[in-house]
């Protein structure tokens, strides 16, 4: 049974790198020079969509780092620079709900992220070889929940039954493997050369250390890609809190993001205003740069291993 | 199903070479040499062999089952409490059966059948206003010559992908919101403020904007990846042959998306019950209920929120056997027409 044949697409670039490397790419002699029209038509197009992502977060961005009077002065958001400050940070670091907000999206990320890699690794592992002891009913295991999920009530029955709620192991346990990212870990360690494996074994080594010393150091990039699916995961999660997290001081930064910039709770009534407090606006755009800052960081990561990902499927093509 | 367990002599490669000259003293002792043997039995044959050979790989998956059972599985099974009438103060075990009344109340109210209305609407509208969209910005991100642009932009565009729904739904606020950057811009202007983020007529819209600023650019990924499959000696000769550029897209480009359209056509149909269910939470109280329930904030509402267990149970569950019933269908249908679907046996 194969699922998702498609999956290694996740790790795919487009056709540029099955060009010589070092050659400079140009179109083909067949294909005709495009018009004049049709260049500007697709330059406008590319222009557009690339300033509809970046434009809401360069004004947001903008708009944290601005002090009060350049933001009174712009009416709100601000487009132009004007006389920057760091006080929205301050004040929102400097302790309070938004920091302890941080510190709780922070350790469930770290932990949930580093549990479920442990978990997924070594069943996509253990999944990696068919034929081997029972593998078909425990692949079969994984892939039915693919297809069919209990729903939010019993899930929500269950984590209250175990004792979990208001504990950050609920925004933990219940979302900790993804079967699909399972799945594309299985697709890539069963794309090895088995070769390399068989001899490991013939040398002595135990599957343990197969795994350890010779299949993850080849899977450096897929292993970083699925790590930051689920990390992405974890630092994103909203509803889980939401669902399972009644004490305000335990609650993730996600759901703080919402209380302060989508149901209006003024981030200055929760936190210490001292003089010089810094505007409405840039408090709460300085939550979402917050929210959105580990993304920003981890991202150029997660392109540069998805190239990766894709040379050494080449190299071994 | 064989190849696993058949340890055929490994490729010359230098680390096989290496391992040749001291094989025996490893592969002739203990279990080790068992599991090279088994190699040749049946794959049937012993079992116990298998399991003896394997058992570090059984053990290896093990953690994953664990984690799936408990949190997969036994809520599978606790959907019983759909034929209960369930209260938490007693548990499972102690509440009252009802067989089958959860599901003749959902079937006969009106809110469960506004959420269903909501939902197939919200699903048919993205199919029709969403799904295009990656397709073609694939193809158009692979008619760039220039490599290093292409890469630029794909690096921007999957960006908002790994954002949350919170801070997507956030950053339209910012924009479109009535303090938004194009309702300051207007009234600078000396025009009308237009409301867009709390308005349930135009709910719609707003929702599939958000779901094409969040996931359009990483929906491209997987049609770029099925466009360099597609082998250029198909364009060259259809060229030859006189194609234009149009012709060359419908009969070369097209077919070679083909099957991955077929399968995210799938997947898309297999989830028409689940759309936008964070998405739906946040917005609640700006657009309300009319405009934005759907089963799964349907279900949450009346359950956790309402404290009507049972009933929610019973709606959930009918969302989830619908749901699997239609990726069945749905993947049967693709075999039908010659596609691989998402699974084959």
């Amino acid at each position: 049974m194969s699922v998702f044949s498609s999956n290694n697409s996740l790790t795919a670039r487009p056709s540029r790198l099955r060009r010589q490397p070092g050659s400079r790419p140009q179109r083909p002699s067949w294909d005709e020079e495009p018009g004049a029209a049709a260049k500007a038509g697709k330059a406008v197009v590319l222009a557009v969509v690339v300033l509809a992502v970046l434009g809401p977060l360069y004004t947001i961005v903008l708009t944290s780092f601005s002090s009060q009077a350049t933001i009174t002065q712009a009416g709100g958001l601000v487009l132009v620079p004007g006389e920057m400050s760091l006080s929205a940070y301050q004040q929102i670091l400097s302790g309070g709900v938004v920091t302890r907000a941080v510190l709780v999206s922070v350790g469930v990320t770290a932990t949930g992220t580093a549990l479920s890699m442990v978990v997924s690794v070594l069943c996509a592992y253990g999944l990696s070889r068919p034929g081997s002891f029972a593998h078909t009913p425990l692949l079969f295991t994984l892939l039915v929940t693919m297809f069919f999920s209990a729903g939010i009530i019993p899930a929500y029955l269950l984590v209250s039954g175990l004792g979990l709620i208001n504990t950050y192991w609920a925004l933990i346990l219940p979302s900790c493997i993804s079967v699909f990212n399972i799945i594309i870990l299985r697709g890539f360690f069963m794309g090895i050369d088995r070769g390399i494996l068989d001899s490991a074994r013939i040398d002595g080594a135990s599957e343990w250390r197969t795994l350890t010393q010779i299949v993850l150091p080849m899977s450096k990039a897929v292993t970083a890609v699925i790590a930051l699916f689920y990390g992405v995961g974890y630092w994103n999660a909203f509803f889980n809190a939401v669902l399972y997290i009644n004490d305000s001081s335990m609650n993730p930064l996600q759901v703080v993001l919402r209380s302060y910039v989508l149901q209006g709770v003024s981030v200055a009534g929760q936190v210490d205003v001292g003089s010089g407090a810094a505007a409405g606006p840039a408090l709460q755009m300085a939550v979402i740069v917050l929210a959105m800052v580990p993304i920003l960081i981890v991202y150029p990561f997660v392109q540069k291993h998805f190239t990766k990902g894709v040379m050494i499927g080449a190299v071994k093509g | 199903m064989s190849t696993g367990t058949e340890h055929q002599a490994a490729p010359p490669s230098a680390l096989a070479a290496r391992t040749s000259t001291a094989p025996q003293a490893t592969a002739g002792s203990g279990r080790k040499g068992m599991a090279h043997a088994a190699g040749r039995v049946r794959p049937k044959a012993n079992l116990k062999l298998r399991f003896a050979r394997d058992r570090s790989l059984v053990f290896m998956v093990l953690p994953a089952v664990v984690l799936l059972g408990i949190f997969a599985y036994i809520p599978m099974l606790g959907n019983v409490v759909a034929f209960q009438d369930y209260s938490p103060y007693v548990g499972i075990p102690e509440s009252p059966w009802v067989g089958l009344e959860n599901f003749a109340r959902v079937f006969a109210d009106g809110d469960f059948w506004l959420a269903v209305k909501n939902t197939l609407t919200i699903t048919a509208f993205q199919l029709l206003f969403f799904f295009p969209i990656p397709i073609a910005l694939a193809m158009l991100l692979n008619s760039l010559v220039n490599p290093g642009l292409r890469a630029v932009i794909q690096s921007v565009v999957y960006l908002p992908h790994f954002f949350s729904w919170v801070l997507v739904v956030s950053v339209f606020q910012q924009i479109f919101g009535g303090a938004g950057l194009l309702n300051q811009a207007l009234r600078a202007n000396g025009w009308q403020p237009v409301d867009i983020m709390t308005n349930p007529d135009t709910f719609l819209f707003l929702l599939t904007s958000q779901a094409v600023w969040k996931d359009a650019g990483w929906g491209i990924i997987v049609f770029l990846a099925a466009l360099s499959a597609i082998d250029p000696a198909q364009y060259e000769a259809a060229a030859v042959d006189g194609a234009g550029r149009w012709k060359r897209i419908w009969h070369v480009t097209l077919p070679g998306l083909r099957s991955v359209i077929v399968l995210l056509l799938i997947l898309r149909l297999g989830d028409s019950l689940t759309v936008g269910f964070e998405q739906m939470i946040l917005q609640r109280d700006a657009v309300g209920a009319q405009a934005s329930e759907v089963l799964d904030t349907f279900v949450y509402f009346t359950g956790v929120q309402n404290g009507d267990w049972s009933y929610a149970a019973a709606a959930g569950l009918v969302k989830g056997v619908v749901s699997l019933a239609l990726i069945l269908a749905a993947n049967k249908i693709a075999h039908v027409f010659g596609e691989s679907g998402v699974y084959s046996k």
